[in-house]
């Protein structure tokens, strides 16, 4: 790597806003217009990909869907359906009647439930090891860079081939099974094929989580331990007491990007198990839920995504205000080196 | 929001520690050397692990699909051909080619678009900056599957069912903010001074960013091109929604692979596929490590 790829890291002391401060006033008013024609292009292009969708899927969520209705097999045409879609899904109302067992109707608060599940046991799994690897990586040892390049291995491979890669190693016939001498069903058993989604994930993504935290880990001054030591704080102390409190907003910023990124869990399960596993629906998650369903009814699909995107949305909220992920802040602090 | 601790200290020194990986740290004793020496393989090879045999089990013969060796045994090239045979229904060659042109097209324009929002928020102090920052980080925190179901009825509507703008649009969803957030961090850390040098010389803002900002702003944005085409090249919900046979990715085509003995899970075609994929994205992964380290954890950490 030449020297000069190195810049955005290597420069050591970048100018902050400091002159701006000083002549606030005028600057602000020049700095508002070009930021409306350096912005501009963004916001309009996302507002097309992302907002244009979100609202034709609100508008289209309080639509009744065409076509055959599945209980009284009769042609619907369609119009304002009011709540409906919503209490199809949330109260399992097939028409008059609560929804049969085994109609995408019936397994929504299986899918929220596993979808939950799904969310806090992997990134409760990717927190603790991504931590441990953090630690592991911010030593001094010979090979690091080596362990650093095998760590973007899982994160670099497609998660649609992460998948495969895994059904096969789950097959019944499989390595994993021929290692533990086992002949668990990974992909069709009602818990072995949550726990294989949860292996395959894991694998996948704590290198993600491992990287976020080394970052935060890096900020901290070796003088900090060194003072802790001569206090006699044991190693366990100074990871509860120093290193913990330390790397809290890196850490919080990473665990709610992966929340909000296992939420939205699709790939793995839908391949790995085949959307299903078990019974069929023990590792249908919401997404799943809403693809299954847009072939039998956009409207219903529309409810679907968007309770979806809400309950996303309500998670992030609360890890923002409540538990004190705060992105933009520990951005800022992290720009001014005062990580707070 | 919740302060943990403080740190007194100053900040060029936050920022080399932050930044020098070849620091020399406090030399530690024997025994917990060889300690950190045994986690860290493990590390390593808990990461590789599943990635060699994804290799190994791709070469080897079709017949000797759950051979448990872990070492090159029956080896053979006949997944590889198995895997690109049109004959057989796997059109790996297109879907590579299909992944280059959606991943590329995506790619250059989150950058055309988002350089200059980048630019903005890292170097300017407006109203409404922060909102506009948190919007733009939320995008990318968007779920997929909120966008399908409104964009599988417009596009079914005008035609565009199967088509490239169809899978180019709404990669640009996540794709974009990634890289607005990716290079507005590195644009932070840039030597601004020169800038401000440049215009006192008598250079407009464009020129001054056009001669002085965009050449030392080249490996960030190199960097962040390469991030934004990993993501865009590892999407599969929404292709595997929106594509047709004619258009679809590499992740797609994986995804419903055909073998050659028929009635049997093509395990090790598959493996071969899912090399030819990966081997690419290693590669550059191993080769800019550090630089792409640095990106995800910018656009991670520092928003």
């Amino acid at each position: 790597m030449s020297a000069a790829t190195e810049i955005p890291a290597a420069i050591p002391n970048p100018t902050g806003t400091e002159p701006q401060k000083r002549r606030k006033g005028g600057l602000n008013a020049e700095h508002g217009r070009w930021a409306v024609y350096l912005i501009g292009p963004t916001i309009v292009l996302l507002a097309i990909v992302i907002g244009y969708p979100v609202v034709s899927a609100i508008i289209q969520s309080f639509q009744l869907d065409q076509g055959l209705d599945k209980t009284t097999q009769l042609f619907v045409q369609g119009g304002f359906a009011g709540v409906t879609n919503y209490v199809h899904w949330l109260g399992q109302q097939c028409g008059n009647v609560t929804c049969p067992p085994g109609s995408l109707g019936s397994q929504f608060w299986v899918s929220m439930g596993n979808t939950f599940f799904f969310t806090v046991v992997t990134v409760a799994l990717e927190t603790v090891i991504g931590v441990w690897m953090a630690i592991i990586m911010n030593r001094d040892f010979r090979g690091r860079a080596l362990v650093r390049a095998a760590i973007l291995v899982p994160w670099a491979i497609p998660t649609a081939v992460t998948a495969k890669l895994w059904y096969f190693i789950f097959d019944a016939n499989g390595v994993l099974n021929h290692v533990l001498g086992q002949q668990i069903l990974w992909t069709s058993g009602e818990w072995a094929s949550r726990w294989a989604v949860i292996i395959a994930d894991t694998w996948k993504t704590t290198p993600f989580m491992a990287l976020l935290i080394l970052a935060g880990l890096q900020l901290i001054p070796e003088e900090v331990y060194e003072a802790g030591k001569m206090d006699g704080a044991s190693t366990v102390q100074r990871f509860w007491n120093i290193t913990l409190p330390l790397i809290k907003p890196a850490l919080m910023v990473a665990v709610l990007f992966r929340v909000l990124d296992a939420l939205r869990m699709y790939d793995l399960p839908a391949i790995l198990t085949g959307g299903g596993g078990g019974s069929g629906n023990a590792t249908t998650t919401l997404s799943i839920l809403v693809v299954d369903q847009i072939r039998q009814g956009f409207n219903s699909a529309s409810a679907l995504s968007t309770i979806t995107f809400l309950v996303i949305f309500i998670v992030a909220f609360v890890f923002v205000r409540f538990l004190g992920a705060n992105v933009v802040q520990t951005q800022a602090a992290q720009q001014k080196g005062e990580l707070k | 929001m919740t302060l943990a601790a403080d740190r007194p200290r100053s900040a060029a020194r936050s920022r080399d520690r932050a930044t020098d990986h070849t620091q020399v740290r406090v030399k530690r004793h024997t025994g917990p050397k060889l300690r950190t020496g045994i986690q860290a393989t493990v590390i390593a090879v808990w990461c590789l692990l599943p990635f060699y045999w994804m290799v190994v089990t791709s070469f080897r013969d079709v017949g000797f699909t759950f051979d448990p060796t872990p070492w090159f045994t029956h080896f053979t090239l006949a997944n590889y051909e198995t895997a690109f045979s049109t004959a057989l229904g796997n059109h790996l060659g297109r879907a590579l080619l299909n992944s280059l042109i959606i991943g590329g097209t995506v790619t250059i324009i989150a950058l055309l678009v988002g350089t200059s929002a980048a630019y903005a928020l890292a170097r300017l102090e407006f109203r409404g900056k922060s909102l506009i920052a948190g919007a733009i980080l939320a995008a990318s925190m968007f779920p997929g599957v909120a966008l399908i179901s409104p964009l599988f009825q417009l596009f079914t509507d005008i035609g565009w069912m199967g088509s490239y703008q169809a899978l180019i649009l709404p990669s640009i969803s996540f794709v974009l903010p990634l890289t607005v957030y990716t290079l507005a961090s590195f644009f932070r850390e840039m030597p601004w001074d020169l800038e401000e040098a440049a215009r006192i010389d008598g250079c407009t803002r464009v020129q001054a960013f056009r001669r002085i900002i965009l050449p030392l702003a080249a490996p960030a944005v190199f960097t962040t091109a390469i991030l934004a085409f990993i993501s865009s090249w590892n999407e599969y919900l929404i292709s595997s929604q929106l594509s047709s046979d004619a258009t679809q990715p590499v992740t797609v085509a994986i995804a419903g692979f055909q073998g050659s003995v028929p009635h049997q899970e093509p395990y090790t075609a598959v493996m071969a596929a899912g090399t030819i994929v990966t081997i690419p994205l290693v590669i550059l992964v191993l080769v800019f490590q550090r630089r792409i380290v640095a990106g995800l954890t910018a656009g991670g950490v520092k928003g």
